[in-house]
């Protein structure tokens, strides 16, 4: 099982109290219906999906049910970092 | 006030049954009143008599009244039977124009509490957290899930517990406890 820190509860937390989110930091345009279809078709279903690295949203669900965000690599399912949402996509030093 | 105590039906009326080194026992009735909001979490403490604790998973405790954190703006407020009204209003008025919400969940749930040294191997049957006294600490609570049903669980000794468990949930979670 997983162990995901939550920034809110500041602790590290089992798997089973989350949710996945979906992508994060996709931004809705504040007036949909000046950017034209194309553009709103790509805000409502393309997704990045990246092999690797990947900005994502969770919820702590059956915790203190806030959304936050987590970089988690899609291959090896590892968490590298948990902030809280609204905060910028963090920098990994490599 | 009429007492309706008598004719109550309450979940928590055929409760697991006691093994060695867990006895359990039903919380009595209570005002539960969820309170959401950020920048007014101060002053109803203040309204309330027991501040709202900021650090996370945290609880406070004076008198019959206490305060659980649930989430950075959201606190569970526990209170003596029949208060429920006294509470409302005494944060309504503390909190002029302060959004807010005040919510009566008093028999949403239903409080069980567990007595004993092996009350956390019990709630580790269904809870997935550790329940070492380093890792919970005494007054430490928290939402989390047992099994399948969502819990508030919330360390009030050593090796005491106070479970809080929406009442149509409250069969399924002694089940499980009873077999555990």
């Amino acid at each position: 099982m997983l162990l995901i820190r939550c920034p809110y509860c500041e602790m590290e937390r089992p798997e089973l109290e989350f949710r996945y989110g979906g992508e994060a930091h996709v931004v809705r345009a504040a007036e949909p219906e000046t950017i034209g279809d194309e553009a709103w078709g790509q805000f409502l279903y393309l997704r990045s999906n990246p092999k690797g690295l990947h900005a994502e949203r969770w919820r702590h669900t059956n915790g203190c049910g806030r959304f936050f965000n987590c970089l988690r690599d899609t291959v090896t399912d590892r968490i590298f970092v948990t902030y809280k949402a609204g905060e910028p996509r963090p920098e990994l030093a490599s | 006030m009429p007492d309706l105590t008598r004719s109550r039906l309450t979940p928590l009326s055929s409760l697991p049954p006691a093994v060695p080194g867990v006895s359990y026992s039903a919380a009595p009735a209570i005002a539960r009143l969820l309170y959401r909001g950020s920048d007014g979490a101060v002053a109803a403490g203040a309204a309330f008599g027991v501040a709202l604790p900021t650090q996370p998973c945290s609880s406070a405790i004076a008198g019959d009244r206490a305060t659980l954190w649930l989430g950075p703006d959201e606190w569970l407020l526990l209170a003596p039977e029949y208060e429920t009204l006294a509470v409302q209003q005494a944060i309504a008025a503390a909190l002029p124009g302060i959004a807010h919400a005040v919510v009566d969940i008093s028999h949403r749930q239903v409080g069980l509490r567990l007595d004993g040294p092996r009350a956390a191997a019990v709630l580790n049957a269904g809870v997935p957290l550790d329940l070492s006294l380093k890792a919970f600490p005494v007054g430490m609570v928290t939402r989390t899930i047992f099994e399948k049903a969502e819990i508030i669980l919330w360390r009030t000794g050593p090796v005491a517990f106070r479970v809080e468990v929406w009442r149509s949930f409250a069969p399924y979670v002694m089940a499980i406890m009873a077999v555990a």
